[in-house]
C-alpha cells in the first residue's frame, strides 16, 4: 500500500472515531463511526484482505449502522446535556486510553521494523496442485488464478472459503447456530407480553 | 513504507478512542458504538499480522478466518443489545446511564 494512502485512511478512521466520541449528537456519532468504519475498510483492502474489507463495508457501515440509525430514531433520542459529564470520569477517560498508548509505544519501540514481504503467488500455487486431476481446466480455481502465466492474482475470497470450510467447518457450524439463537432471543426480548400473562418485574 | 508498526499504532490509537468513549459518554448508545469501534481496532490488528506474517507466500488466513466470526459475533452482538436497549427504554424512558443505577451496590 502506498503510504500517502495508508495516511489519509488512518487518518479517516482516527478522525471518524474521535468525531464518534465528541459529537454530542447520536445521529452525527452514526453517521462518524461510518466514516471511521470506511476508512478501515480501505485499511484492510491495503493489506490485501480484500474480502475482509468487502464484509466491513457490508456488515458495519451498512447493516448495523441501519440498525443503530432506525433505534435511535425509534427511541427519538435528543442532544445530550453537557451537565452530564463529570469531572472524575472524564479525567478517566482520558488518563486510562493515554496510558495503554504509552505502554503500546513502549512495546512498538522494541519491535524491528519491517516492510511486509512481497507475496509469492506461483511458489504458492504449489500447495493447491492435485496431482490426482488429469486435465488442467478441472484444476481448483485457487491453483489457476495463482498460477496464471501472463497475471498472477491473489484469489483471496477463495483462499478465505477454503480455510473457513477446510479448517474451521467446526466453528462455522457453532457460529450459525450462536445466530439463530440470538434471532430467537431479540424476537423473544421484543415481543411484548401477551395480556393476562403476569408483567415482568420492573 | 507502512510497515507493521504504523498499523499497530493506528489499531491502538481507534481502540483507546473507543475505549475513552466508553468511559466518558453517558448515553448507551453511544457506548455501545464504542464498544463496536474497539472490535474493529482488533480486527485491524489481526488482519495487519495475518498480512505480515505470510505463509508459503500467502497472508496468513487464519487470522482473517478469526476476523470473519469477530464481525459475525458482533453483529449478533448488536441486534441482542438493540434489543435490550429498546426493552430497557420501554421499562425505563431513558437511555441514559446515570439514571441506570438500580443494580449499583
Amino acid at each position: 500500500m502506498h503510504p500517502a494512502l495508508f495516511y489519509i485512511f488512518a487518518i479517516l478512521a482516527v478522525a471518524g472515531a474521535v468525531a464518534l466520541v465528541c459529537f454530542r449528537n447520536p445521529v452525527s456519532s452514526a453517521m462518524a463511526m461510518v466514516a471511521s468504519f470506511v476508512g478501515l475498510a480501505a485499511l484492510f483492502v491495503g493489506l490485501n484482505a480484500f474480502f475482509v474489507g468487502v464484509i466491513q463495508i457490508l456488515v458495519y457501515a451498512g447493516a448495523i449502522m441501519v440498525l443503530f440509525l432506525f433505534i435511535i430514531m425509534l427511541l427519538d433520542l435528543r442532544v445530550e446535556q453537557k451537565a452530564h459529564y463529570r469531572g472524575p470520569i472524564v479525567a478517566a477517560g482520558v488518563l486510562l486510553p493515554a496510558l495503554f498508548l504509552i505502554q503500546l509505544l513502549g512495546v512498538l519501540q522494541n519491535m524491528p521494523a519491517e516492510d511486509p514481504e512481497p507475496l509469492a503467488l506461483r511458489e504458492a500455487s504449489r500447495q493447491f496442485y492435485n496431482p490426482d486431476i488429469e486435465s488442467p481446466s478441472e484444476q481448483s480455481v485457487i491453483y489457476q488464478s495463482l498460477s496464471d502465466r501472463k497475471d498472477p492474482s491473489l484469489p483471496d475470497v477463495h483462499l478465505v472459503g477454503n480455510t473457513l470450510f477446510m479448517r474451521y467447518n467446526f466453528p462455522l457450524q457453532v457460529v450459525g447456530v450462536l445466530l439463530l439463537v440470538a434471532t430467537v432471543g431479540v424476537v423473544a426480548l421484543s415481543k411484548k407480553a401477551a395480556p393476562g400473562t403476569a408483567k415482568p418485574p420492573q | 513504507m507502512t510497515d507493521l508498526h504504523h498499523y499497530l499504532f493506528v489499531s491502538g490509537l481507534l481502540f483507546a478512542i473507543g475505549l475513552a468513549g466508553v468511559i466518558v459518554r453517558r448515553n448507551i448508545i453511544v457506548i455501545f458504538m464504542c464498544l463496536e469501534l474497539m472490535l474493529s481496532a482488533a480486527n485491524l490488528t489481526l488482519v495487519a499480522f495475518s498480512r505480515f506474517h505470510t505463509v508459503n507466500g500467502l497472508p496468513d488466513y487464519n487470522g482473517q478466518v478469526l476476523v470473519f466470526f469477530i464481525i459475525t459475533v458482533a453483529a449478533a452482538e448488536v441486534a441482542v443489545g438493540l434489543a435490550i436497549i429498546v426493552a430497557l427504554y420501554r421499562a425505563r424512558q431513558t437511555v441514559d446511564v446515570n439514571d441506570l443505577t438500580s443494580m449499583r451496590g
